[in-house]
């Protein structure tokens, strides 16, 4: 049986580990090639440890063992010139491009009025400025071909609610939204949908760390996932603390594939209620 | 029929769902019309945009209720569907007595109509293990309608 999305091509950003990680694998499942890009170094005002080399060299082993193909690169969204030219060689190596995963994200925590000016920056070149690069970057490809294609931008339930101790997180992820409804606007007449996903917590590094722990129990000195848990749990309607990934990953394909082929300029949160709670 | 019909419909399902205690799926048929004024000034168009509104009322309550059973709530909100409900003398009559309207009720994508299957590809994602985690959201599939507005 065919892939639902079978012999198209995916350019992912952030796709060493984590939900890019994720999305490879679900959409090289289902029959599409991948041009990978992450940075895959540290950014200073990060405080977790971020992907690395490594990362990238396991998503496209497991890429490639399902025997499809896979262009990875180390590049920087905040850098336009250098994602373009990850694209671009990507496209000339697979031939085409259908989908893209403007997935490449941070965080970092602090109040609105302590936020020091480059953690705000680092934000906005990367959660913002970094998914219109991977948009821009793109467009040229989509439009050449003449198919359509689906864009997928990743924002968060954070893109449609307030949010205390994260402003430029918030502020970066709103704005995608805005960037979607008008790149929607801006590609209908090219058939190019555009639409943007709304995670609650998801199990991932960008999570799963000590400072994200404290955001939510800052009442302890160094607490665990076991003390961050029931207060990730309050967050959603339904009785889980987070998502997986795949969930993620799963959302995106059905708005990569032709099943959604008519729907464009939506946000769709994977968010387990937490925008209704 | 278009909320209280839905009310219901609901009413009548839930308790053999929570019974069974293995979660579930309940999607709720609302339109653009439950998104954007639109329908025109005829006391028709205005109750078809109340009732469909409703059922976004319906459906985040319910998400919320249903929660703790692992019951997931959602809608959709299609434009206009290639069915005998909009392809018919009537609503040909009624698009054509207001310029505007039709005007108005222009998709973005360059298809005029969609096709019942991509409602019903909406609501087979919806309702699979694929979006175990999706409760509490309107799903348009109306070729960039409601964003065009």
């Amino acid at each position: 049986m065919a892939g639902r999305v079978e012999g198209k091509v995916a350019f992912i950003t952030g796709a060493a580990r984590g939900q890019g990680r994720s999305h490879a694998i679900r959409l090289a499942q289902e029959g599409a090639d991948i041009i990978a890009v992450d940075l895959c170094r540290q950014v200073d005002s990060v405080p977790y440890p971020m992907s690395t080399p490594q990362d990238l060299a396991q998503t496209v082993k497991e890429v490639e063992a399902l025997d499809r193909r896979i262009v990875a690169s180390q590049a920087d969204v905040r850098d336009y010139g250098a994602l373009k030219a990850a694209l671009d060689a990507g496209v000339a190596e697979l031939g085409r491009l259908d989908i893209v995963s403007a997935n490449a994200g941070i965080s970092s925590v602090g109040r609105a009025d302590e936020l020091p000016e480059e953690t705000w920056q680092d934000m906005i070149d990367t959660n913002l400025t970094g998914v219109w690069h991977a948009a821009k970057a793109a467009i040229p490809h989509l439009k050449a071909g003449g198919r359509g294609g689906s864009i997928i931008l990743t924002s968060s339930a954070a893109g449609l609610m307030a949010m205390e101790n994260i402003a430029h997180y918030v502020s970066a992820k709103h704005g995608v939204v805005g960037l979607m409804r008008t790149l929607a606007l801006e590609l209908a007449p090219d058939s190019i949908r555009v639409n943007s996903l709304h995670p609650t917590m998801v199990n991932t590094p960008m999570i799963m760390n000590e400072p994200t722990y404290q955001l939510f129990r800052p009442d302890l000195e160094n607490p665990t996932i076991d003390d961050a848990g029931p207060a990730f749990l309050t967050l959603n309607a339904l009785p889980i603390k987070w998502v997986e990934p795949v969930d993620i990953s799963n959302a995106l394909l059905f708005l990569a594939s032709d099943e959604a082929r008519y729907i464009t300029g939506v946000t769709l949160p994977i968010d387990a209620g937490c925008v209704i709670k | 029929m278009n909320l209280t019909g839905v009310f219901n419909t609901v009413e009548t399902a839930i308790p053999s769902m929570i019974e069974r205690g293995q979660g579930g799926a309940i999607v709720l048929t609302s339109s653009t019309a439950g998104i954007n004024g639109i329908g025109g000034p005829t006391r028709g168009g205005l109750g078809y945009t109340a009732a469909k509104h409703g059922v976004v009322g319906l459906m985040r309550s319910y998400a919320n209720n249903l929660a703790p059973h692992s019951i997931r709530v959602n809608s959709v909100h299609p434009t206009g569907v290639n069915t005998p409900m909009v392809v018919n003398e009537a609503m040909q009559e009624f698009l054509e007595s207001d310029p505007s309207l039709s005007n108005a009720m222009a998709n973005a994508l360059p298809v005029p109509m969609v096709e019942p299957v991509d409602i019903s590809n909406a609501i087979a994602w919806l309702v699979s293990d694929d979006a175990r985690y999706v409760t509490g959201i309107t799903v348009p599939v109306d070729a960039g309608f409601t964003n065009k507005k």
